[in-house]
């Protein structure tokens, strides 16, 4: 089965026209890199598939789902990493994540959550004491304690540190072991090629290649992914 | 409105006069009135009734009425009297102008007749400083009450009514200003978007927020209720008067309703601050929205404490219904005089503008225009600073 189906989707934001019909598919338990340049569409993408954004034109199914009449069936499904997300200051990260999880079924996904996040001790501090990669560790957390059957994340590693992206590239591929399909963007092209299954190359909102990373290399006799975008783009 | 206010305040009040003396000090007693006064009616003997009737038609402030005995008793150093019947139209301070022209006319008629006991030599001095006596009568909203003026009336009312305005006001504006910044902490935050993906449906997102703020109103609602009725009682029992005895008091009825009125008002102000909380960028910008919520609560106060809505000229009163924070606002003093009328249509009303605005709101989140910003006018009218 496939996970996400997009058909010639469309997205204009009054006259600014976003996505100019794309189409992919990603099959269940892949992990699956959108990848470009800023402004590219990516964040936009993203959003229609977390069932935030209304679709202009196209369609888009998730699991067999129709975005455009069953959203809360999606969400039921889905979980989504916002691109510089942010969470309750106030709360301690613990406080949080028993926040969000009482949206979902119990408990259990909590201690779940608290072992993806990996803080520590800190998990009892407040979040606004916490460092940028403290707090995407938490968001990481909280996106995937659930198990969700596909993850949206939006650029989950971008302003992270060595260190930290690693970590949270690892928590990624965990994942997606455990049978979670992955759907992220990013605009670094180099940590991707390790991380995605297949990726797809967008450029103003288009859609310009598609593949798996060893094959697009090979195919422009490439070092790197982004010698095939410049390939590509050229 | 302001304007025609003062004029309506500077212009001489009408009276109407029963003489059943017939002599030398009700014939003073009224000259002094003519001046003073327009006195639109004019009569002796069995007339008061008939008095009052020309006098409401005509907008008449009061008609004195002087016995037979008013001359003898002056002439015998005894204190007559003056018979005060007010026409009391509402319980504004803007409404009791009239009733104070009049009190001062009183005053002059007892200076004017005590100059002339004492230029003919009249000793008994606690006599002759105060020879008139007033008894007063007030006529308020078809109920006759004995003994009581108007300012009386006007103060023991306006100490109750504005109690419920002054709460009402403190509650929206401090509810609906935790809706307001709660939507702009969202964005703020960047949490928005999460809340927005996750299994729960939006019109429970929107009810969500308006019932929690809408409980922390009502808790505030009833603390201060309990204060302010410590303060209103210690004041009233210093009065000595009791309204209650007038049979002008609430059953539990009456109560019922000011609180489904409260309730529906708050109901409407908190989805109101939704609907302008999706406007809200940061805490900072959900701050100044605010603002208008605030003066909306302001309005409706102010109108209510100068005057009753009885006696507000046609468009005040079409804009005072149409605030939906004015109906908790009036209903304590219309239910006062049992007018359920305007209470239950201003419940019906405001009931209407919160389920039209909560689906606003609803709306709202169920587009994609909280993440894409896209409403744009109001934006631009809000923000601009
Ligand atoms: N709310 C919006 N209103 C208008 N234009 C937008 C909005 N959001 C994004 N855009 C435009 O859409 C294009 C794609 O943006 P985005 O999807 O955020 O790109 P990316 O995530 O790849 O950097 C950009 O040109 C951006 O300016
Ligand atoms: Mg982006």
């Amino acid at each position: 089965m496939n996970a996400i189906e997009v058909n010639n989707l469309v997205k204009r934001y009054g006259k600014i026209e976003a996505v100019k019909g794309i189409s992919f598919k990603v099959k269940e338990g892949e992990i699956f890199g959108l990848i470009g340049p800023n402004g590219a569409g990516k964040t936009t993408t993203l959003r229609i598939v977390a069932t935030l954004l209304q679709i202009t034109e196209g369609e888009v199914k998730i699991f067999e789902y129709d975005l455009k009449k069953d959203a809360d069936e999606i969400r039921k499904i889905i979980s989504y990493l916002p691109e510089d997300a942010g969470a309750y200051k106030n709360l301690t990260g613990r406080e949080y994540l028993r926040f969000i999880a009482g949206f979902f079924d119990g408990e259990e996904i909590v201690e779940k959550g608290i072992k993806i996040a990996d803080l520590g001790r800190r998990i009892d501090d407040k979040i606004e004491t916490y460092s940028k990669g403290m707090t995407r560790r938490l968001l990481v957390a909280r996106a995937l304690m659930n198990s969700p059957k596909l993850a949206i994340l939006d650029e989950p590693t971008t302003g992270l540190d060595v260190i930290n992206a690693q970590e949270i590239r690892k928590i990624i591929q965990k994942i997606a072991k455990d049978g979670t399909t992955v759907l992220l963007s990013s605009h670094n092209m180099l940590e991707i090629e390790f991380l995605c299954d297949r990726i797809a190359l967008i450029n103003e909102g288009k859609i310009i290649e598609e593949g798996n990373p060893e094959e697009l290399k090979r195919k422009y006799s490439a070092r790197n992914i982004e010698e095939v975008f410049t390939e590509v783009v050229s | 409105m302001i304007g025609g206010t003062m004029e309506e305040a500077q212009k001489k009040p009408l009276i109407g006069i029963v003489d059943n003396d017939n002599g030398v000090f009700s014939s003073i007693t009224k000259n002094v009135t003519k001046s003073m006064a327009e006195v639109i009616y004019d009569e002796s003997g069995e007339k008061v009734d008939e008095g009052l009737e020309i006098l409401k038609e005509k907008g008449g402030t009061a008609l004195f009425l002087m016995p037979e005995n008013f001359t003898y008793n002056i002439l015998n150093n005894i204190s007559a009297v003056i018979h005060v019947y007010w026409i009391m139209k509402g319980a504004g301070i803007m409404d009791m102008v009239s009733s104070d022209v009049v009190e001062n006319i009183m005053y002059q008629i007892n200076q004017k007749i005590s100059e002339i006991l004492i230029e003919k030599g009249k000793m008994n001095s606690s006599f002759v400083l105060s020879p008139i006596k007033k008894e007063e009568t007030t006529i308020f909203k078809g109920k006759e009450m004995e003994g009581i003026s108007p300012s009386t009336i006007g103060n023991i009312l306006s100490s109750q009514s504005t109690t419920v305005p002054i709460i009402m006001m403190i509650i929206i504006i401090m509810a609906g200003g935790m809706v307001i910044s709660s939507m702009g902490m969202e964005k703020e935050n960047k949490t928005l978007e999460t809340l927005l993906t996750l299994p729960v449906r939006r019109s429970s997102i929107v009810f969500g927020k308006i019932v929690g703020s809408a409980i922390v109103g009502l808790i505030m609602a009833i603390v201060y209720m309990i204060g302010f009725s410590y303060y209103i009682n210690s004041f009233q029992q210093s009065m000595e008067i009791n309204l209650a005895g007038y049979g002008i008091s609430l059953n539990f009825f009456d109560y019922v309703l000011i609180g489904i009125s409260v309730f529906f008002s708050l109901l409407s102000a908190l989805s109101l601050c939704m609907v302008l909380g999706t406007f809200a960028k940061n805490y900072k910008s959900a701050q100044t929205l605010t603002v208008p919520v605030s003066i909306l609560a302001i309005i409706p106060m102010f109108i209510i404490m100068f005057k009753d809505f009885d006696t507000l000229p046609f468009t005040l009163k079409i804009i005072l219904f149409a605030i939906p924070f004015s109906h908790p606002m009036m209903a304590m003093r219309s239910l006062l005089f049992k007018n359920y009328f305007i209470v239950i249509a201003g419940i019906l009303y405001v009931a209407i503008f919160a389920f039209i605005l909560i689906m606003i709101a609803v709306w709202v989140f169920k587009t994609d225009k909280l993440i894409t910003g896209r409403i744009k006018s109001p934006r631009k009218f809000f923000m601009r600073r």
